[in-house]
């Protein structure tokens, strides 16, 4: 009898303690790109506050839905949500939804071409014209042109693309879009697209997979799985004409570049962006938050832990595969971020 | 035990002067005296049940047609005819989907069901009980390992396979059909086609073997004891489980059809009609396995669910035309 008043006792304590340490959470639910690094986020932010954020990477059309029907505190997208969402969303849930930057990524072109291991450039048309399916051998001239040195082999180019809905298929498509109008007028930018030639992988190790396989074959993943993987990808002709190799750095400078002509609602493309250094398959992905907040003790939170994200939470990036954001666009992001209201009142 | 009488013990004197309590209180006791109680809610609830699977379906295609209502109000019949997949334009046309999805499943069954036949009346008609045994159980492994671990297998084992051995020695022999055409990615339909016609195999043969098995003994004995040949008699059980077999292939039939990561795996997803075998294919459980979580738009959205919506169609027509051949064998069987 005594041991089970001792356990009765034990058992009201735990509930009692758990019960005045009322935790506070917050759910969110999007894009998969960036998972890792949010849970990551999520994890060392609750040891330091005890705020629970989670998780659910349903993909980034879930997140935009879920933060439109306002079944979670916070969504998160690999592409910007559209004027028309923007308006939708409003008109249900009454507040904006404000875009906040949060990391970066890259999309690299892999290649396996027999006889050639490193070193292939590429221009942006080119890639175009192969994914159009207009150039159909390695050593067609348009190749040649940007690789003098390499003996390229008279093979035929076989294409290979995400075959599921992706926020890599959706930069690398707006930049095909940007640097090739028989793209934009045939394709065009999507995380599906109608792609006039190729086979398709699901997911990145799909087509990683169907490229290590396959002779002649092009394809693109994402930075963080190439660099991961230790796949070969090629340099891309940037804007101001060099031929830039895909890293941690020359992505964060293709923000940098865009961030002067970066419009106030952050939701902007940096695919092809400006600067000598600057790689031009890069994008942002970002969390979608509700401009004014009806629970304070969330916007609290939230408003907390996206300035935490801004500083410490930055040096996470490039452990886990993201490159940061540079400085000029965390002070638009802060911006943004303080912005945020509670029943219309400032949040200190 | 289930006396009748035990269990109406409710009567209320209090109420004996009102008439419609008695009346009530009669009939209570007569149903009662005709029916266990037990029993009724048994019934009652057995029933209920299986209205509950009834409203499943009808609620299943209720609420595709409202979430694809958008998609059926623009697109209309041309969904089903026109061929541009096109979430860019939001243009959506699935044929080609519902072409690879058909062609697909039913190159599978062609491959797939005399080997199962095959296996089924090795297992019940000549194997020794020593090798029917552990054999029985490989073949119903096969049916429980899961659909991406085959997925796999087909990405690193079957499809280089095909790409450096089967498709170019078909393309040499049978190059002059137009099936056997084009260059040879091994990724695409006959990938697709293999792998679904392996992943079916299990469930036809086991579930033929176990038709086979319910034939009486007394059959082949007979067929025997008239001078039968051991083939002679298997013709005559084969022709009494020819309705069960059919059954059996359709059900690996409504698999293949619904089949979606092992496919997607292999298949080279792109929506095209071609006739070639080597080209790649897509099937509709893969499209919307693979858009699905990607589709912001309303309409995007709306077509995925109409896609599903004929998927859901698509199967519901597989299974009558079954009911329907095994039900007209059996009648012909009946009044043989």
């Amino acid at each position: 009898m005594k041991f089970q008043k001792i356990i009765s006792v034990l058992f009201l304590t735990v509930t009692f303690s758990m019960l005045s340490h009322a935790q506070l959470q917050l759910n969110g639910a999007g894009a998969t790109f960036p998972a890792v690094i949010y849970s990551k986020w999520f994890d060392e932010y609750k040891n330091i506050t005890g705020i629970q954020f989670n998780y659910q990477a349903i993909g980034s059309g879930g997140g935009i839905r879920q933060i439109s029907e306002g079944t979670v505190d916070f969504g998160a997208t690999d592409g910007p949500m559209t004027d028309q969402q923007l308006t939708e969303a409003k008109s249900k849930r009454g507040t904006d939804v404000l875009h906040i930057p949060t990391v970066m990524g890259a999309v690299v072109v892999c290649y396996n071409v027999p006889g050639i291991s490193k070193g292939l450039n590429l221009s942006g048309e080119t890639l175009a014209d192969i994914f159009l399916g207009k150039i159909i051998y390695w050593n067609d001239a348009k190749i040649k042109k940007d690789n003098p040195k390499l003996s390229l082999p008279n093979k035929a180019i076989v294409v290979t693309h995400r075959s599921d809905g992706s926020g890599t298929s959706f930069i690398f498509t707006d930049y095909l879009t940007k640097v090739s109008k028989n793209w934009s007028a045939k394709v065009g930018t999507g995380t599906s697209v109608n792609w006039p030639v190729g086979l398709g992988g699901k997911g990145n190790d799909g087509v990683a997979g169907l490229v290590k396989q396959t002779e002649g074959s092009i394809g693109y993943v994402e930075l963080a799985y190439a660099v991961k993987n230790k796949i070969l990808y090629a340099n891309m002709k940037n804007k101001a004409g060099n031929f830039v190799e895909a890293t941690f750095q020359s992505v964060s400078s293709a923000a940098e570049g865009a961030a002067k002509n970066m419009p106030a609602d952050l939701r902007v493309s940096i695919t092809d962006a400006a600067g000598k250094d600057s790689y031009p398959i890069s994008g942002f992905t970002w969390l979608l938050v509700y401009k004014n907040m009806k629970d304070e003790a969330k916007a609290k939170a939230m408003v907390n832990f996206l300035k935490w994200s801004m500083g410490k939470g930055q040096s996470f990036a490039t452990d886990l595969y993201y490159a940061p954001l540079p400085k000029a666009v965390v002070k638009m992001c802060e911006k943004n971020i303080n912005s945020i209201t509670t029943n219309g009142k400032k949040i200190k | 035990m289930d006396n009748p009488e035990t269990q109406v013990n409710i009567e209320n004197p209090n109420n004996k002067s009102n008439s419609l309590w008695i009346s009530l209180k009669g009939q209570l006791k007569k149903f009662l005296s005709s029916h266990n109680i037990g029993d009724f809610i048994f019934e009652r609830l057995t029933l209920l049940f299986a209205v509950l699977v009834f409203l499943l379906v009808i609620l299943m295609g209720y609420e595709m047609y409202v979430g694809s209502k958008i998609s059926i109000d623009k697109f209309g019949w041309s969904f089903l005819t026109n061929s541009v997949w096109d979430p860019v334009q939001e243009i959506y046309g699935a044929l080609p989907i519902i072409y690879g999805t058909i062609v697909s499943s039913f190159l599978a069954l062609v491959i797939s069901v005399p080997l199962s036949i095959g296996i089924a009346i090795f297992l019940s008609e000549v194997s020794p009980d020593w090798l029917e045994k552990p054999l029985s159980f490989l073949v119903e492994l096969l049916a429980g390992i899961p659909s991406v671990v085959y997925g796999l297998w087909g990405i690193f084992v079957l499809v280089p396979w095909i790409r450096t051995d089967v498709e170019p020695f078909l393309s040499e022999h049978l190059g002059f059909l137009p099936f056997f055409r084009g260059a040879p990615y091994g990724f695409g339909m006959l990938a697709a086609v293999l792998i679904l016609a392996i992943m079916i195999l299990p469930i036809v043969s086991s579930i033929s073997r176990d038709i086979l098995r319910s034939v009486p003994q007394s059959q082949r004995e007979a067929a025997l004891a008239l001078g039968a040949t051991r083939w002679q008699s298997t013709k005559i059980v084969l022709k009494d489980a020819k309705s069960g077999i059919l059954g059996a292939t359709m059900l690996g039939l409504g698999r293949a059809v619904g089949e979606t990561m092992a496919v997607t795996m292999v298949i080279g997803n792109r929506a095209v009609i071609s006739p070639s075998l080597f080209d790649p294919s897509y099937t509709m459980a893969s499209v919307i396995a693979n858009e699905f979580t990607e589709a912001t738009s309303e309409m995007y959205l709306s077509a995925l669910i109409q896609l599903a919506l004929v998927l859901f169609v698509l199967t519901i027509i597989i299974n009558a035309m079954a009911k329907l051949l095994v039900w007209s064998m059996e009648r012909k069987l009946g009044t043989r």
